[in-house]
């Protein structure tokens, strides 16, 4: 049976239970003298059952499926022969591979043995076991769980409680999930950061000023010594970011100003979801955009204003964030100025000022921080944005303020570091892991200093 | 007293007068104000603009493509009668080159008028025999597709004032097309390839489907995750959570996931699901367990925002006629809450669906030929296929790219105006 079918089978098996525990439900009622006699309604009796029929199955389920993979790899690793355990733990790795794509029945890298053959038959009947264990393990327990349920139902059941007890436990373990995706975060990015960090001091990581991450597979090799000084590529990414705010900034704060205090409502009704628009375009298509579009276009115009311009210039990559940023600065922005109270642009009014005067001098002081708020809101989401600058900036480290130069970010180097085949044991392949650790960090501490910030701000008002 | 005195010098200097004074500056840096407001927006529109002038421009072309008119004589002695689908259909195509264009001699020009026809041409004649062995010795007329590079000449992409050498057409090569185009062998038809085939490495024979099927896997994985469990945490994050320290915690916790970098999430995937817990590399699954991840906080935080606009007054009621708190949420406010918390599903799965950056990590970029038929496949979904196309180097491929994003867009706007359309339709004004 196949992981799917089980689930279904489990299903089919669940929903028979909830008639059954319902059935018996009726049954216990008649022989205390009526449905009254209950203590819950007989539909909680059945879902009783059906619950507790499903979710300790699926329990098993999950923990069988996330765990198979490892303890069957491992036991057909133990059963390989010394020669091959004994290799280092790159090449067992590469063996284990070759044994998993030949199941599978993929290409396989090295040549097949006949004890990678073997292993390979081994894995595929550890497989079968185990996948016939699982439907036996699964639907026993199911059943288990229904017939235990049913014998314990009594008019005296609590059900209801019991019934809403476990939903209630359900939602708990959906709300924490939040927490848990974090703690996956932060302990996969630093656990594999910590492996990079043994390699390259954290020292020479943040403050170097080369950045060429290869390794060398032979000691000898031509230009073997890589170098993973970060500093170029945090460069480049505070460089590109730089260019979109200078973009972003502006533009979007103007429009929130003039849909806020000048638009009247139909244009408003008009210009804001079409600016939410922009928001709203995927970010490949951005990518395509800037390097289609506005990178040639960039590149031709410093032709003729006599620069020399990179095809794959910060410029461009940065116009076109800025562009994508703007609807974020300005609805943010849009939200913030339209929670300053009228009063205080009254009062500006009825001083005299002009309109420009009260935003400049009212409206903009008293709603500064929520603006700071977003625009630091705005840059965290520049600084992690991934598919513009992977289409539309460079791979080269170059250490450089020069936007018609070719950058590179620290978004950009994960992605290629990471796609296609990788090891999980060279310095280039973890390194990726480090840089995602500086990227989670940073943009957290400027969510978590822009949430304050803004909710500071709205606390003075309300 | 001197009040003439003093009335005269008021009379100089009025207040009035220093504010008539900078009057029109003022009103002139007001309209100067008011005037960049407007040109902001406007700016941000006419981004917008030339962004879907310039993707509708460059792709329109794609939903077309050149066909070429063959006559072919499907000669049995190309067949092995046993095995049908071995024969050397390339040869039957280029010996059928070669009967139309006679004059042709040499290997090297012999070669040149084979690169006419796409190498799709060969399987579709092949499908053709599968399908109907009949047609052995008989003389057919067949639209096979061109190859991608006469399909850009006949779309107008094509320098032909380039020298020779530079370009990927020969003077040769151009007056058979010319001659083709004369015979009304040549034409620009409906580009159904593009619209049922999986990738290829030739932009004629390539298409979206098999990225259309990948992102349908992947989004239902998503949605059959985020919703149940979204709704879940909502209900009781708004319901039942009691204020304390651990649901400030995860209250915290969501909103920061929000604003985390979408490729942190595919170095989680990355990290957890394929290399910790061994799941297989570019499956629809994954790629929907990391979306779903990445649109929890969204769908929570939309379904907490419905379950607020739900009145206290209906609670009351419910728990005033003895439902229990769950009976309560479960019989009156979730249903209340549903199309609001719908529409935030909407928007999370839209914004799922045009998410590229981390699927990268979990390997869904592999070049895939193959429609996906499950969870498990190797799959890529739309909008790596656009990445993809995006660096192929074929000009060919740029229509394409920009063709695939209409498509995308398309998609996104349904969903959006679904969103937008149930929004309309329930709101409630309590």
């Amino acid at each position: 049976m196949s992981p799917a079918t089980i689930l279904a089978v489990l299903l089919i098996l669940s929903s028979v239970a909830y008639y059954l525990g319902r059935r018996r439900a009726f049954a216990v009622a008649n022989q205390a003298g009526g449905i009254r006699y209950l203590h819950s309604r007989p539909t909680y009796y059945g879902a009783l059952t059906a619950l507790w029929c499903g979710i300790p199955a699926l329990l098993l389920f999950g923990l069988w499926i996330a765990f198979e993979d490892k303890i069957i790899t491992n036991l057909v690793v133990s059963g390989l022969p010394q020669a091959i355990r004994a290799l280092p733990e790159n090449r067992l790795h590469l063996v284990v591979n070759d044994i998993k794509n030949l199941v599978s029945g993929n290409i396989v890298a090295g040549e097949v043995t006949a004890t990678i053959q073997a292993a390979a038959d081994h894995y595929r009947n550890l497989k079968a076991i185990s996948n016939a264990a699982l439907a036996v393990g699964v639907l026993s327990l199911g059943i288990v769980g229904t017939g235990v349920v049913r014998s314990r139902i009594r008019s005296t059941l609590r059900a209801r409680n019991l019934v809403e007890q476990l939903i209630k436990y359900l939602l708990i373990a959906c709300s924490c999930l939040a927490v848990l995706t974090t703690i996956g975060i932060v302990l996969s990015v630093l656990y594999e950061s910590l492996r990079f960090f043994e390699a390259v001091p954290i020292k020479e990581f943040l403050f170097g000023l080369k950045w060429s991450p290869q390794m060398a597979i032979r000691a000898d090799q031509v230009g073997s010594s890589g170098a993973f000084g970060a500093i170029p590529v945090f460069l480049g990414t505070f460089l590109i970011s730089a260019i979109a705010m200078l973009v972003a900034v502006p533009i979007g704060l103007m429009s929130a100003i003039y849909l806020a205090e000048y638009a009247n409502r139909r244009f408003r009704d008009i210009a804001k979801p079409l600016l939410e628009i922009l928001a709203g375009i995927p970010t490949v298509v951005y990518g395509f955009f800037a390097a289609i579009t506005v990178a040639p276009f960039v590149r031709s115009l410093g032709f003729t204003l006599g620069l020399d311009v990179s095809s794959e210039s910060a410029l461009a990559a940065g116009l076109v964030m800025g562009i994508m940023i703007i609807p974020f600065v300005s609805s943010l922005s849009d939200d913030v100025i339209n929670a300053v109270p009228q009063a205080l642009r009254d009062g500006a009014y009825s001083l005299g000022a002009t309109r420009s005067e009260t935003i400049k001098q009212v409206v903009l002081p008293a709603a500064l921080p929520g603006i700071v708020g977003s625009i630091l809101l705005a840059v965290s989401r520049a600084i992690g944005e991934t598919m513009i600058v992977v289409m539309a900036a460079g791979l080269a480290a170059n250490l450089t303020l020069n936007p018609f130069k070719t950058v590179t970010t620290v978004t950009v180097q994960i992605v290629t570091l990471l796609i296609g085949d990788q090891e999980f044991d060279s310095p280039k392949t973890l390194a990726a892991f480090a840089l995602g650790l500086v990227l989670f960090v940073v943009t957290l501490l400027l969510n978590v200093i822009a949430l304050h910030v803004v909710r500071r701000y709205r606390e003075q008002y309300e | 007293m001197n009040d003439g005195d003093s009335k005269a010098k008021k009379v100089e200097r009025r207040a009035i007068d220093i504010v008539h004074q900078g009057l029109s500056k003022r009103y002139r840096a007001e309209r100067r104000f008011k005037l960049y407001g407007l040109a902001a927006i406007l700016m941000s529109l006419l981004c917008l603009a030339i962004l879907f002038i310039s993707i509708v421009g460059n792709g329109y072309r794609a939903f077309q493509q050149t066909y070429v008119e063959l006559e072919v004589f499907f000669d049995p002695v190309f067949f092995d009668q046993e095995n049908l689908s071995t024969a050397d259909y390339g040869g039957l195509v280029k010996s059928t080159l070669r009967k139309m264009f006679t004059e042709v001699k040499g290997r090297s020009a012999k070669r040149e008028l084979y690169k006419l026809i796409s190498p799709g041409a060969a399987f579709q004649l092949r499908e053709m025999v599968l399908k109907d062995p009949d047609i052995m010795g008989k003389n057919i007329y067949v639209w096979v597709p061109a190859d991608d590079d006469v399909d850009m000449l006949l779309k107008g992409y094509f320098n032909t004032e380039v020298a020779e050498t530079s370009r990927r057409l020969s003077d040769q090569q151009l007056a058979w097309i010319e001659q083709l185009r004369e015979q009304g062998k040549i034409e620009k038809r409906f580009n159904k390839t593009f619209f049922t085939a999986g990738d290829s490495r030739e932009p004629e024979l390539a298409g979206i489907w098999g990225a259309a099927v990948g992102s349908f896997f992947t989004l239902l994985v998503t949605l059959l995750l985020s919703f149940p469990i979204g709704v879940a945490a909502a209900v009781y994050l708004e319901e039942f959570a009691p204020k304390n320290r651990w649901t400030d915690l995860i209250e915290v916790n969501i909103n920061n996931l929000a604003a985390v970098p979408s490729i942190v999430f595919g170095l989680l995937g990355l990290a957890v699901f394929l290399n910790f817990f061994g799941f297989p590399r570019s499956a629809p699954l994954v790629g929907g367990m990391v979306l779903t991840l990445m649109t929890l906080p969204i769908i929570i935080i939309a379904s907490r925002a419905a379950l607020q606009s739900v009145p206290p007054s209906i609670r009351e009621g419910a728990l005033g006629v003895g439902a229990s708190k769950m009976q309560m949420v479960l019989h009156h406010v979730l249903p209340l809450a549903l199309p609001g918390m719908l529409t935030g599903t909407i928007i999370g799965m839209a914004r799922a669906l045009g998410e590229t950056a981390p699927l990268l990590m979990i390997g869904m970029v592999a070049f895939i030929v193959d429609i996906p038929g499950g969870f498990t496949d190797p799959a890529t979904v739309l909008p790596v296929q656009i990445y993809l196309w995006a660096d192929s180097p074929e000009r060919a491929f740029v229509e394409r790219t920009s063709a695939a994003i209409m498509v995308l867009l398309a998609f996104l706007m349904l969903m959006n105006a679904a969103a937008i359309v149930l929004r309309k339709k329930f709101e409630k004004r309590w």
